[in-house]
């Protein structure tokens, strides 16, 4: 008999607001990426434009790679900020702030700006475009990722902090 | 990946195209809630595993795309350049840089797009993680050029 209980059970534990919501955004995110790849062969990872940014006001020879694509990396991210307010705008009505204290927003920036460049990706370049290039780096560095922001997202709350 | 035609310039809708695709990216990550970090915290956390279908969801479709387009032509209308894989070289870089980046983002549950998209949200704290991220990126360059 389907649905089992059980497996019912085990699904509402798994996934208590269900699963829609979250595989319809992930549509749309790979759509996204897919729409740009089909038209110019470029798989967009969001990370890179943090450096190629920086050529706009620093000289350092580190940045200088990005800078050939640093025009369009800043239409990409403002597309990005553009689409989730059409989102914000049609379904959530109110402006939605972060409960997160200002350390961790800081401090944990400071760490991803660090760890997506050196780690040569972060959840779009080797999540989603990585991932879907079936590239063994990125299968490598979506789990040492992974693992080690659950153990963190773990100590964190042991430690006592919320959200 | 600068995106030039053959001739050095760009596809009149080179960059329509690039916005249209932010725009259904960052509309994808309002909507999966992940713009929003205590979403993603629920994840890390263990309490809601349902952003494993954003990640995977989203690969699966560009999946299909980075498989079936060089399949169907050898280069891209609007650049000319070849429909490659996303094929990065493995190295300790790797998972050193991906440790920190989970510490990261186990402390605070933004990564870069979902930060990207948080602000457009209306979430204006996010504006200090993605100062922190680009201080970091900063930090990166310079401790590139001193241990080179």
């Amino acid at each position: 008999m389907f649905p089992d209980p059980f497996v019912l059970a085990v699904f509402e534990t798994l996934f208590p607001e269900g699963i829609t919501r979250y595989a319809v955004g992930g549509l749309f995110v790979g759509l996204g990426t897919a729409v740009i790849y089909a038209a110019t062969a470029i798989a967009p990872g969001a990370s890179s434009f943090l450096e190629s940014t920086l050529t706009y006001v620093s000289d350092r020879a580190r940045f200088q790679q990005y800078r050939a694509s640093r025009d369009w990396r800043i239409v990409f991210t403002i597309g990005i900020v553009l689409g989730a307010a059409v989102y914000a705008v049609i379904w959530q009505g109110a402006v939605w702030t972060t409960d997160v204290q200002w350390w961790r927003l800081l401090a944990g920036g400071i760490l991803v700006g660090v760890g997506t460049r050196i780690g040569k990706g972060c959840t779009s370049g080797h999540g989603v475009c990585g991932v879907g290039s079936r590239s063994k780096t990125s299968i490598i560095g979506v789990v040492a990722f992974l693992s080690v922001a659950i153990a963190t997202a773990q100590v964190v709350l042991a430690l006592g902090v919320s959200p | 990946m600068a995106g030039l035609t053959t001739d050095g310039g760009r596809h009149p809708l080179f960059m329509p195209v690039i916005l249209v695709g932010g725009l259904l990216f960052g509309f994808g990550l309002a909507a999966s809630q992940m713009a929003r970090p205590e979403v993603v915290l629920d994840f890390l956390q263990l309490v809601d595993l349902g952003l494993l279908f954003v990640m995977f969801g989203a690969a699966a479709v560009s999946g299909l795309a980075f498989a079936v387009l060089p399949q169907l032509r050898e280069r891209a209308p609007l650049t000319g350049d070849t429909y490659e894989r996303r094929l990065k070289s493995f190295d300790r870089n790797v998972l050193i840089g991906g440790a920190i980046f989970g510490v990261g983002w186990g402390i605070s549950g933004v990564c870069p797009g979902s930060g990207y998209a948080s602000l457009g949200i209306g979430n204006w704290p996010i504006l200090l993680a993605i100062a922190g991220m680009f201080i970091g990126a900063y930090l990166q360059g310079v401790w590139r050029e001193l241990t080179n």
